[in-house]
């Protein structure tokens, strides 16, 4: 059979390609002191994947699909698309300083993020299983590397070892899952899938299958009890890798685990329903009792964005125990939101500590008292952004609260109410955590021996922190304008 | 006058808001005019009150005014509704002319560290918080505006807040007094509200009926009550709201944040907090509990009133057993709610009547002893009641404003204190039909016995801080009595104190109406 390649519905994964190739050619010819045009390449060449981006959101053919449905560019695909190309745009901003600091391969680091991007927007098309598993191992293989870009700092060698082997681990559980999949439906299409495990759901061999795909997802959510990669990797890692790991990884796996239970598994909600509801709740609990007790600030986060997951996982939870399409599309919206005000609240979050830390020199929160009196403007962004993940309007993040909370109980069973009243529970913990970052750094008095770089904060990094801002911001205001986006992916759902 | 009727609420709202802004923007050196744009705006916003006051049309005060519908989040019909009613619109008042007095009283009162920039921001964030919820007719919205009043006196506690350090008694630790207080206060807060978000999007998943689909709308909510309290989760929906006003009122057992926050927080924080703040608890039990599940109000009612009764012994008993006077006032807040709860749950209009009145009255007396307070240990550095003594003596003017509105907060007839205890404890005599009356009757005789306690250690705390001789430590030491910012601050709630007292009807005249059509609709008695 010939394949009729759409260029203009591969045109960000091309614009990224050739990005990457350029940044790698140049990393060649450049000499060390202009290697910082490496980095510019790479922020235009991504801003450049954008555009044909609104190109064909605002082009009337509708979904695009290739490779006989195995490879679709639908409004879902668009949205994840952006999400991705506007975190990943962010991480770089966030890159500059703190890898030209660093002094070594410059190039070569774009070159690695470039790549992993590229794998998440591939991500978003997957409609098989094939392309799924080649584009999550794209987001994950570059950052295997990057983990460790710190190679003097043995915390970051761990942290890339760390991340490494149990993110083989969680690949060839997710793959042994998968062939178990073709193996009990005989395809690899999603559609197909769904089509014949209508008979299976009581088949041992398939549940065995759904479980090891959803764990494998599972590990690259970070959700408990698969987490335990995450708190040291992410503290070893170089700042900016921990935001991307934290956002646009994260965001990666939750795209895989949406297309795979709504669209390829529904059948199968018996299944995964009720082990995604327990890993919610372990994962809210366990993470944000566990950050309590936190001292380094990057730590903190990490424990952070596993409860986060916990609050995306959610809905998926109401999904597996629910029928009601109504209540499934508005599970499925919740999650997307979710994920788009997160990403945003999230990087600023480190977008402010990478500043931060440079300034006080240290990651350690106890550090940063008297933060805001020396640096009101970023203490302020600190306020801003730790408040938002803890979800207090009128920053974006109650509007990611409020959506979880309705789809949990829009499912109108008592297990989703349960669920809804530990989310609430959890939210109030959680609450403590981001409030103690903020007390530090508002309310306790300075060391009188400080040392602080008062350098001012660098362009780039400055222009990542205002955009993240803003939509923190409007989106709290307005969240209608994320729901335009997170509406028009639900006809995934619906199938 | 058009464009008043559709845009007057929402500059009321949002003006504080652009104030704020402005101020960000404005120079951190520039004090005076940071004072200016603060207290312009609030000037604007309480005049913009009292116009939708006079405005208002008295012979439909049940019916909402100066309403606003436009779509907000149109995904899950979130709309933004305003509009005010008899209820909402004396307090809607209060809190504009609180805040406008309390940035009167900061001119020359600033507390470590200073900066009044940041100060004054959170102060016009704070306010718009305030009427945002008291003009809110949508749940989303009044969601938002409930928990944005968090923020800003989060930080005010947290940063302008009592310096000292304490130990907790139990955990046996040493903490930051306004460190311990502000957390406290906000997870209360958050706990609750939490709970009652559960218990809006419950009502909005069960709203749908055969006309019209899901709501967040009031009204909208209102008009299918006898639908919703009909429903099998009615009872877990009013207990998420209960939790959610009741710690914001504060009710016992849910009180304990109130003295550390009122005791830490700075002069202007305290008279805030107790202001108005407290007052968006009971009013979400007013405007939302009551109308939209009144079975379960009924159900609740003897309950509210059990433990109305006993946070009006119990901060009287707690009062007695202060030695710092500005905790003292601050337990005093527990019994006056007290009252303020027992009123409402009485579920009839004279009890809910008094519940509002209460809450006005609270609002200006309890906010001028917080003044009061602020102003003595700013002269004194100290609010131990103990060292205090023969102020009168020493600062006449202080002295006898202190002496009047302690004589208003135990409820003095002629002053403002008095009709908002007297009604609420009529009104229990003679509850809603099928209320027990024993239980009610009971609670009144509690209640009478409340307002002797309430008498007694308001005395008790006059006798210790006004009378007697100066203590020796104070010879030599020169006080300077009522200034002129204080003055100005201070006047006009004494004028409202006495003008209330005197003639109710500045109140009643605007809640009556609404109140009976409330309680009409909802209990039709």
């Amino acid at each position: 059979m010939g394949y009729d390649i759409d260029y203009l519905a591969l045109a960000p994964e091309i614009t990224l390609a050739v990005t990457a190739m350029v940044v790698l050619s140049l990393d060649l010819v450049l000499t060390r002191k202009n290697k910082y045009w490496t980095a510019i390449a790479a922020v235009l060449g991504v801003g450049f994947a954008a555009f044909p981006l609104i190109t064909l959101a605002v082009s009337d053919v509708g979904a695009r699909s290739m490779f006989d449905g195995s490879y679709v560019v639908d409004d879902f695909a668009l949205v994840l698309k952006g999400l991705f190309v506007a975190a990943g745009y962010l991480v770089l901003l966030m890159s500059v300083q703190y890898i030209e600091s660093d002094r070594y391969y410059q190039g070569e680091y774009y070159f690695l993020v470039l790549m992993s991007i590229l794998g998440s927007v591939v991500m978003a098309s997957a409609r098989d299983l094939i392309i799924l598993f080649i584009g999550l191992e794209l987001v994950s293989g570059p950052l295997f590397l990057l983990a460790g870009w710190r190679k003097g700092d043995s915390r970051s060698n761990e942290a890339s070892l760390k991340y490494f082997l149990l993110g083989v681990l969680s690949a060839a559980i997710m793959l042994y899952g998968m062939s178990l999949l073709y193996g009990a439906t005989g395809e690899v299409t999603f559609d197909g899938i769904r089509e014949a495990s209508a008979g299976l759901v009581g088949e041992p061999l398939f549940i065995v299958a759904v479980l090891f795909v959803v764990i494998g997802f599972a590990f690259k959510v970070s959700a408990v009890p698969f987490h335990f990669w995450a708190p040291d990797t992410y503290e070893g890692a170089p700042t900016p890798i921990t935001a991307y790991l934290s956002v646009s990884s994260k965001a990666a796996g939750f795209v895989g685990l949406l297309i795979i239970t709504y669209r390829a598994l529904p059948e199968a909600s018996a299944v995964w329903g009720p082990a995604l509801w327990i890993m919610a709740v372990l994962s809210m609990t366990v993470a944000n009792l566990t950050a309590l007790r936190q001292q380094n600030i990057v730590r903190l986060l990490a424990y952070s964005s596993i409860a986060q997951a916990g609050f995306m996982l959610v809905p998926f939870a109401v999904a597996g125990v629910s029928n009601d399409p109504d209540a499934l599309e508005a599970a499925f919206a919740a999650t997307i939101t979710y994920l788009i005000i997160y990403a945003f609240m999230n990087l600023g979050a480190f977008a402010v500590v990478i500043a931060g830390a440079r300034r006080t020199r240290t990651g350690d929160i106890d550090g940063w008292a008297g933060f805001g009196r020396y640096s009101p403007g970023l203490g302020f962004l600190a306020a801003v952004f730790f408040f938002s993940l803890a979800g207090i309007p009128p920053l974006a993040g109650w509007y990611a609260k409020f959506v979880m909370f309705s789809s949990a109980l829009g499912g109108g069973s008592v297990w989703t109410g349960l669920l809804a009243a530990i989310a609430a529970v959890n939210a109030v913990i959680a609450f403590y955590y981001y409030a103690r970052v903020v007390k530090t750094i508002w309310m306790d008095e300075a060391p009188e021996m400080i040392e602080v770089d008062d350098q001012p904060v660098i362009g780039s990094l400055r222009l990542a922190l205002v955009l993240s801002a803003a939509v923190v911001f409007v989106a709290g205001f307005f969240p209608d304008l994320i729901n335009f986006f997170s509406q028009t992916t639900k006809l995934l759902a619906a199938g | 006058m058009e464009w008043f009727d559709t845009w007057g609420l929402s500059l009321i709202v949002f003006l504080p808001l652009v104030g704020a802004l402005l101020l960000m923007l404005l120079p951190r050196e520039q004090e005076e005019s940071h004072k200016w744009v603060s207290l312009i705006t609030t000037a604007i916003v309480l005049v913009l009150s009292v116009v939708a006051a006079a405005n208002f049309d008295f012979g439909a005060a049940k019916s909402f005014q100066y309403e606003v519908n436009e779509s907000w989040i149109s995904a899950i019909g979130a709309n933004y509704h305003v509009g005010i009613d008899g209820i909402s619109l004396p307090l809607l008042v209060l809190s504009g002319f609180v805040t406008l007095l309390s940035v009167i009283y900061s001119w020359n009162h600033w507390e470590e560290p200073r900066n009044p920039r940041a100060f004054l921001a959170l102060m016009l964030v704070l306010l718009t918080g305030m009427n945002g919820t008291f003009v809110a007719l949508d749940l989303v919205l009044f969601f938002i505006f409930f928990e944005l009043v968090l923020l800003p006196m989060y930080f005010m506690i947290g940063i302008w807040g009592d310096k000292s350090e304490r130990e907790l008694p139990v955990f046996g630790k040493t903490v930051s007094v306004r460190l311990y207080a502000a957390i406290k206060f906000f997870l209360f807060t958050l706990f609750g509200s939490a709970f009652m978000l559960l218990g809006f999007l419950a009502l909005y998943f069960n709203s749908a009926d055969s006309v019209a689909g899901r709501t967040f709308d009031i009204p909208a909510l209102i008009a299918r009550a006898p639908e919703l309290t009909m429903l099998p989760v009615a009872g877990w929906i009013f207990a998420g709201l209960f939790l959610g006003f009741a710690v914001k009122v504060p009710m016992f057992p849910f009180h304990t944040w109130l003295p550390d926050a009122h005791t830490a927080a700075p002069t202007v924080g305290s008279v805030l907090l107790a202001a108005i703040l407290l007052k968006l608890g009971s009013y979400g039990f007013i405007r939302i509990a009551l109308p939209i599940l009144p079975e379960q109000a009924k159900q609740w009612a003897p309950i509210i009133a059990i433990l109305a009764v006993i946070g009006i012994i119990y901060g009287a008993l707690a009062c007695l057993a202060q030695s710092d006077m500005k905790r003292l006032i601050a337990f005093s807040s527990v019994g006056h709610m007290g009252f303020v709860m027992l009123g409402i749950a009485t579920l009839t209009d004279v009890g809910i009547n008094a519940a509002i009145i209460g809450m006005v009255a609270h609002g200006v007396i309890t906010g001028l002893l917080f003044f009061l307070a602020g102003s003595m240990s700013h002269r004194y550095h100290t609010r131990d009641m103990a060292r205090l003594g023969g102020n009168q003596s020493l600062m006449p003017m202080l002295g006898g404003i202190l002496a009047f509105t302690a004589m208003a907060s135990l409820g003095l007839p002629g002053l403002a204190g008095f009709w908002g205890e007297f009604m609420s404890l009529l009104g229990s005599y003679n509850p809603l039909e099928g209320l027990s009356i024993g239980l009610f009757r009971t609670a009144m005789v509690i209640g009478a016995v409340g307002t002797v306690l309430t008498a007694g250690y308001l005395l008790w705390m006059l006798q210790k801080v006004n009378l007697g001789e100066p203590k020796a430590e104070w010879d030599g030491h020169e006080f300077h009595d009522v200034d002129k910012f204080e003055m100005a601050a201070w006047v006009p709630l004494i004028v409202t104190i006495i003008a209330i007292g005197v003639y109710p009807k500045i109140v009643f005249g605007a809640t009556t109406d609404a109140v009976q059509a409330l309680v009409q609709t909802a209990f039709g008695g």
